[in-house]
């Protein structure tokens, strides 16, 4: 995988709008954005509604990934090109389960909705209607997926890279400054984890660093590519955005989103934490 | 309070009331509003907030009354505001409760 292969610019989408076999996916874990104006033939996908199952903790599954993409419209064969709000992180969300469930020609919008809306361009609050399809997605692939107990066997033998902040790496927050700070589980961080917040990886305005930037941010943080690795933060969304670098821009393998993330790993009894900037001993 | 498993992590409505259960003895709120140059409140500004690295920890977008606001912690923290009319910053040292700051930018 490589930049070519992942990731359009806000240049390229807004000359491909009305390209034939190109789909635009907006999406957000609030959508409302997208109901005041969104890139012109944009359907919306809403992260909790459309891609969380409405009653296990766990997304949608095969047959619910299928049925969703069949009712919006999208087929197997679409170039589907995927943006939102918060720096693309849920759209890089979205851009994980297509390739879970195998989807062959999916990229993201370098920059996101703010890049767009920062350079002016087009929005409109047209309705959008796509005839259905007949989406078959493929079995998902768990290679790019952890679930706890890979994390706990990977403390101090694998690259753990916790994207959240300094502060909630250290404890000292348990969620994003824009929310409310209440919460059940426990502050801290797993064990011989490295702090690499998201945001190392992109721009102010929401586009991704240079190939090389990206290289270097990565090997000084101490991240040994000949190594599997594992990403997480509070619920899987940030750290699908690392995912998304260090896998689909930098080409490293067995890279794995661990979507349970910090609000399951912090609430489980009897694991390992460490609290502080440092990353702790196995 | 909601369970950690519903609470997302998407910027909430700037222009929402604070929640009725939230804890000002615990929670250090730095609200404000993004200005352009001449006074006027800027909608849809991203407002970053940089700890006291520069690192970035959040960022949402201001509502159509120019409002933003977070939850951090007792300290010193940067504001930064991108905006089609500009970008600008302020300091400000936060303390536990609410701490009204007010981010101009200029071109």
């Amino acid at each position: 995988m490589s930049r070519d292969t992942a990731l359009v610019s806000a240049d390229w989408a807004e000359k491909n709008i009305d390209a034939p076999g190109v789909v635009f996916v907006e999406v957000d874990e609030d959508t409302s954005a997208y109901d005041t104006g969104h890139i012109a033939g944009a359907i919306k996908l809403d992260w909790k509604t459309d891609l969380q199952d409405p009653i296990r903790r766990d997304f949608v599954n095969k047959a619910q990934f299928e049925a969703l993409l069949s009712e919006r419209g999208i087929a197997n064969d679409d170039a589907v090109i995927l943006y939102g709000g918060n720096n693309n992180w849920f759209a890089a969300y979205a851009y994980w389960y297509f390739k879970l469930y195998g989807h062959r020609d999916v990229k993201l919008l370098d920059g996101g909705r703010k890049k767009w809306e920062l350079d002016a361009r087009p929005l409109v609050t047209d309705k959008v209607e796509r005839p259905r399809t007949q989406y078959v997605a493929q079995e998902p692939d768990t290679s790019i997926r952890a679930f706890r107990d890979d994390v706990v066997a990977a403390i101090g033998s694998k690259n753990l890279v916790d994207v959240r902040s300094p502060d909630e790496y250290a404890g000292r927050l348990l969620a994003p400054a824009h929310l409310p700070q209440e919460q059940a589980q426990r502050a801290g961080h797993v064990p011989t984890a490295i702090s690499v917040p998201w945001s190392k990886a992109a721009n102010e305005d929401g586009t991704f660093k240079s190939d090389d930037e990206l290289r270097r941010i990565y090997a000084e943080a101490g991240l040994d590519d000949s190594r599997e690795t594992i990403a997480y933060c509070r619920i899987g969304e940030r750290s699908s955005h690392t995912w998304f670098v260090l896998q689909e821009l930098l080409g490293h393998r067995d890279v794995k989103n661990y979507d349970g993330s910090w609000t399951e790993y912090g609430s489980l009894v009897g694991v390992p934490v460490a609290l502080g900037d440092e990353p702790g001993e196995a | 309070m909601t369970a950690p498993t519903a609470a997302g992590c998407a910027a909430p409505d700037q222009a929402a009331p604070l929640p009725a259960s939230l804890d000002l003895e615990k929670e250090t709120v730095i609200t404000g509003v993004v200005r352009s140059d001449t006074g006027e409140v800027v909608p849809g500004a991203y407002v970053r907030l940089l700890d006291s690295t520069g690192e970035f920890t959040a960022e949402v977008v201001t509502s159509p009354a120019g409002q933003f606001r977070f939850f951090a912690a007792p300290g010193a923290w940067t504001l930064r505001a991108l905006s089609r009319h500009g970008n600008g910053d302020t300091a400000v040292t936060a303390a536990r409760g609410i701490n009204e700051v007010v981010v101009t930018v200029a071109a």
